[in-house]
């Protein structure tokens, strides 16, 4: 018995050696995921950034409607490449919402016009407050929301035009 | 040449290893005094050898050879001389030469000095020393040559990450080096030890001083490592739980566990195999230390090598190692015999309680240390923070330092509950004295921090009760080493208490002009300007500082842009008083031209590193003391 017992301590090794293992060889997912997927969206109301399109507010999101909310600068390159898909999303019936983080009225205004519109409303979050709340780090991120003001769906980085069908797929089923 | 000279000098150095492992193998096994007597030898010339490839290296980054890739990638021509110097060693590869030639030159000296085992556990630890030295140098050899050229040469090189551009790091990484290896030369005493089954007073006289320089070196490394944080981070705080900041505490508190037990090996001869496993489990944690920070597996401030296939290298030398180390363990300690027994009220048991206490608490920063790589594993992502840690840690090491009144108080082998009373009464009534005086005093800080006061009250009191009715000239040397350890305790405890209890903190945003209050002091930006330094640009603010109506001084935060590379770094301004240190952080200009500034008023913070450095200073007069005498008993004999 006594005996047995010495082998623990390399027993105890081999299990901590196998955590280890299983941490090295599986690629960390240094993904951020929001702790809000499944919650009510908190209560914001942003101001518009472009003159002719009103701001956004968290009611606004709750009309009995799914909308894609999309968290976005001018300033970032990745939405740029983004902004084409959304296009497509757009004709394909999806509304749009968007979150302009730490952004200004001129630059945003020159986005939209070179690289076309798709938005419904654009609220502007000049310190990034919203965007913290809603549990996005980075940008470009978008969220699907349901007609009750839930987030069903949460999406990091820019959407491409593979991630369309898992959009749309997630916007009928929060119908 | 000067880096073909180094890479045939590591080559060389391999080489030199991988026979002094089969010579001692062969010598231990046959017992065949010609291969043994070549160990030793053999063992210097390696030492020499790897320190001979780490001088080529220094010398091509002091050269700003940027034909090396190593140089290119982390220095830059117009860098400071002691940033090229200590840039050899602030990246991976250099780090990683750095060791093997601190493990070769500690092995050089061992066989050098080493008189007091018997010749075949002696070579057996040099046969263990070889074998740990050969994986580093497969290790640099075949996956992080640090002398690998670069063709065509760049014109300039990439330069050294700003928050290492400071004179810490040029002694931070060397001195955590010299104790992670100190604890592998104890390790290899033990492997000696357990080969030859010859575990006893004398294997544990031997490697007493190699764990007490180990635990001097790591604890100076972890107090100027948090120091350094504190400073240069522009946080104001002094210990993060960061996983590398663990990876450094966890061997210390390892070793702190295996200095006591190793002294009740030396003095009474008990703890036979508990010491041998402490020894086992000192060197494994600072394997998995170099582990983590090296692969990457966490995220951290240190992982500048972010890279799975060195990660693989480095897992297969701790399953090598630790594997066998624990293998070996489990099949001959059954046959060492009992070592002697002792009284449960006894300084055994006391230094057994300290032993126990302090391997919870390791197990408690390892468990939290790895938990996000097992719930990863296990698809959950989430991180362990400070809060865990302290609530869990925190009362463990308070009980740690409560035992420590008691525990020099007691005699070896039996005591008798009551003496021990008497001799503990006046730290004790200090106790119940402190206690009730700070209920009374102050009722609104936390009660850990509260606990930390009071038990820290005790603590320097108890500590310095072992040399009451002493002969104070005569008392041994390493008996004043054990107060001053036990005294810094009590004082970094004190400053982390109070750290903890009084800090007062505000975030402004303040216009040029506008008084700001922190604490007792009055701090007004009187006007912020550029200044220049040698490798970068900065905004500094002059900050007119008072104290109550005393007279104005000025601090000067600086706000520091980098070119090589692109980086920007918060340096903070720290006013140090005789009852703690003001802190300012400059940051960044908001739209309105208002600064948001920092500030700390941290009453008695600097107790925390002045308390660690006492503890150092305890272990050197210790290990002086130690060395001294067993020359003089050598002399007598």
């Amino acid at each position: 018995m006594k005996r047995a017992l010495l082998w623990l301590p390399l027993l105890a090794f081999a299990g901590l050696l196998a955590v280890i293992a299983a941490g090295l060889y599986k690629p960390a997912d240094r993904t951020v995921r929001s702790a809000m997927i499944g919650q009510q969206l908190p209560n914001f109301a942003l101001a518009p950034i472009v003159p002719g399109k009103s701001g956004l507010s968290n009611s606004d999101l709750a009309n009995g409607e799914p909308h894609l909310l999309n968290v976005f600068a001018s300033w970032c390159a990745p939405c740029i490449a983004e902004a084409p898909v959304l296009l497509r999303l757009r004709q394909a019936g999806v509304r749009i919402d968007g979150i302009a983080v730490r952004d200004t009225g001129p630059d945003m205004a020159q986005f939209l016009a070179r690289n076309g519109d798709a938005y419904d409303r654009i609220g502007s979050d000049t310190e990034s407050r919203v965007q913290l709340s809603l549990g996005s780090s980075g940008v470009p991120e978008s969220f699907v929301v349901d007609g009750k003001g839930r987030i069903v769906l949460q999406h990091v980085g820019d959407i491409r035009a593979g991630d369309m069908a898992d959009i749309l797929a997630a916007m009928r089923s929060a119908r | 040449m000067m880096a073909e000279a180094g890479l045939a000098a590591l080559w060389l150095a391999g080489a030199i290893a991988a026979l002094q492992l089969l010579l001692a193998a062969a010598g231990v096994r046959r017992g065949d005094a010609r291969l043994m007597d070549a160990v030793q030898p053999v063992a210097v010339v390696q030492g020499l050898l790897a320190a001979l490839a780490m001088a080529l290296l220094i010398g091509l980054f002091l050269r700003s050879d940027m034909s090396v890739l190593l140089v290119a990638e982390n220095s830059h021509s117009a860098k400071p001389w002691l940033y090229k110097f200590a840039g050899a060693w602030g990246n991976h590869e250099g780090s990683m030469l750095l060791w093997v030639t601190v493990l070769g030159l500690a092995g050089a000296a061992v066989a050098l000095l080493e008189h007091r085992l018997p010749k075949r556990t002696l070579i057996a630890t040099l046969g263990a020393q070889a074998a740990i030295a050969l994986g580093f140098y497969a290790f640099l050899l075949f996956s992080s040559n640090p002398f690998a050229r670069l063709d065509p040469a760049p014109a300039d090189g990439q330069g050294l990450n700003p928050l290492l551009q400071d004179p810490g790091l040029a002694f931070h990484p060397p001195t955590l080096y010299l104790g992670y290896v100190g604890i592998s030369v104890a390790f290899s005493f033990a492997v000696g030890a357990m080969v030859t089954r010859d575990v006893g007073p004398a294997f544990a006289r031997a490697m007493r001083p190699w764990v007490l320089g180990a635990w001097i070196f790591l604890t100076l490394g972890i107090t100027a490592g948090s120091y350094w944080a504190y400073y240069e981070l522009g946080w104001g705080g002094w210990w993060f739980w960061d996983p590398v900041e663990n990876a450094s505490l966890m061997p210390w508190l390892a070793a702190t566990a295996l200095l006591h037990s190793v002294t009740v090996l030396a003095t009474r001869d008990g703890l036979r195999a508990w010491t041998i496993m402490l020894s086992v489990v000192a060197f494994s944690m600072s394997m998995i230390g170099t582990f983590l920070v090296r692969s990457g597996i966490l995220t951290s401030v240190h992982a500048f090598a972010v890279d799975p296939s060195r990660g693989s290298f480095i897992l297969a030398l701790l399953v090598i190692y630790i594997g066998g180390a624990l293998a070996l363990f489990a099949l001959r300690v059954g046959t060492i015999r009992e070592g002697s027994t002792f009284e449960l009220v006894s300084r055994e048991g006391a230094l057994v309680l300290n032993n126990l206490l302090l391997t919870v608490i390791l197990g408690i920063v390892l468990i939290g240390t790895l938990y996000p790589i097992v719930a990863s594993a296990m698809g959950v992502q989430l991180s362990v923070g400070p809060p865990f840690f302290n609530r869990t840690a925190g009362p463990i090491a308070l009980g740690l330092a409560l035992l420590m009144v008691i525990g020099p108080l007691l005699r070896w082998r039996r005591d008798r509950a009551g003496a021990v009373i008497r001799r503990a009464a006046i730290p004790l009534a200090v106790l119940v004295i402190a206690s009730v005086a700070m209920l009374l005093w102050h009722s609104r800080i936390g009660v850990l921090p509260l606990l930390g006061l009071v038990i820290a009250g005790g603590v320097a009191v108890g500590s310095i009760a072992p040399l009451w009715g002493r002969d104070l000239k005569r008392t041994p040397l390493f008996t004043y080493g054990m107060v001053i350890a036990h005294l810094g305790i009590a004082t970094s405890l004190a400053g982390m208490a109070s750290d903890s209890a009084f800090t007062k903190e505000t975030l402004v945003a303040a216009r040029v002009g506008e008084p700001q209050k922190v604490g007792p002091y009055t701090v007004t930006i009187g006007s912020i300007a550029p200044v220049v330094g040698a490798n970068w640009s900065a905004l500094e603010a002059e900050l007119q500082v008072r104290r109550g109506a005393g007279s104005a001084f000025v601090l000067r935060p600086q706000s520091r842009y980098f070119a090589n590379p692109v980086m920007v770094t918060n340096e903070s301004a720290i006013a140090t008083r005789i009852d703690g240190q003001l802190y300012t952080v400059l940051g960044t200009q908001d739209p309105q031209g208002r600064w948001t500034l920092r500030l700390w008023w941290k009453p008695f913070v600097t107790l925390i590193w002045l308390g660690g450095a006492m503890v150092a200073l305890g272990g050197a007069l210790s290990l002086f003391g130690r060395l001294r005498r067993e020359r003089r008993s050598a002399v007598a004999a």
